[in-house]
């Protein structure tokens, strides 16, 4: 692997790391359901981008079908989640 | 990325961060797929890193479209900034609901 692929992936590893923490601090302190609904969602698209960049690093592409189940479960998740709000759940 | 989670944390309300979170969120992703699909130089990884990005395009906006409709009704507070709120003033104007 080259040495900009190398630090590139891992540049955007840290950068995925921080932004998995700050949705995280968005799941706990928000102060609504559907808040924490978007956080998640951002999360799983986190761990999507994630398993893509582990994907470069070690020159598997099998890690791509992995992020498109992924990306359908969050997506069925996103959708359940809001149909339970509508439905009226306790604030 | 990034600037979609500190725009998640910044924003004032939910209908702002949930502008920041999607858009910024689907873009990144398909920067991120778009980058595995250029370093195989294959086409058996170009197709699903393709179907990946069609995929977020799709349900990202049904996803932000569905919660933003539901925590409406549930009474989310707009921001104070907010200048416009077309849904509450149709609503006030048809107060006698119609039917069906």
């Amino acid at each position: 692997m080259s040495p900009v692929l190398e630090w590139g992936s891992t540049i955007s590893l840290y950068m995925l790391l921080v932004s998995m923490a700050l949705a995280f601090v968005r799941v706990i302190r928000g102060p609504s359901l559907p808040d924490r609904i978007i956080a998640l969602d951002l999360i799983a698209s986190v761990v999507v981008g994630i398993l893509c960049i582990h994907a470069i690093r070690s020159d598997e592409y099998v890690y791509l079908t992995a992020g498109i189940a992924l990306a359908l479960i969050a997506f069925i998740g996103t959708v359940a989640l809001a149909l339970f709000i509508r439905r009226g759940a306790p604030h | 990325m990034l600037l979609s989670a500190i725009g998640l944390v910044k924003m004032p309300d939910l209908f702002t961060r949930m502008h920041a979170a999607t858009k910024v969120g689907t873009v990144g992703v398909s920067g991120i797929v778009l980058a595995v699909a250029v370093h195989f130089e294959q086409m058996k990884v170009a197709a699903p890193a393709l179907l990946i990005i069609v995929f977020f395009l799709a349900t990202a906006p049904i996803a932000a479209h569905m919660i933003g409709r539901a925590a409406y009704e549930m009474g989310v507070e707009l921001w104070k900034g907010t200048v416009i709120d077309e849904w509450k003033k149709q609503k006030k104007s048809e107060s006698p609901p119609p039917p069906g």
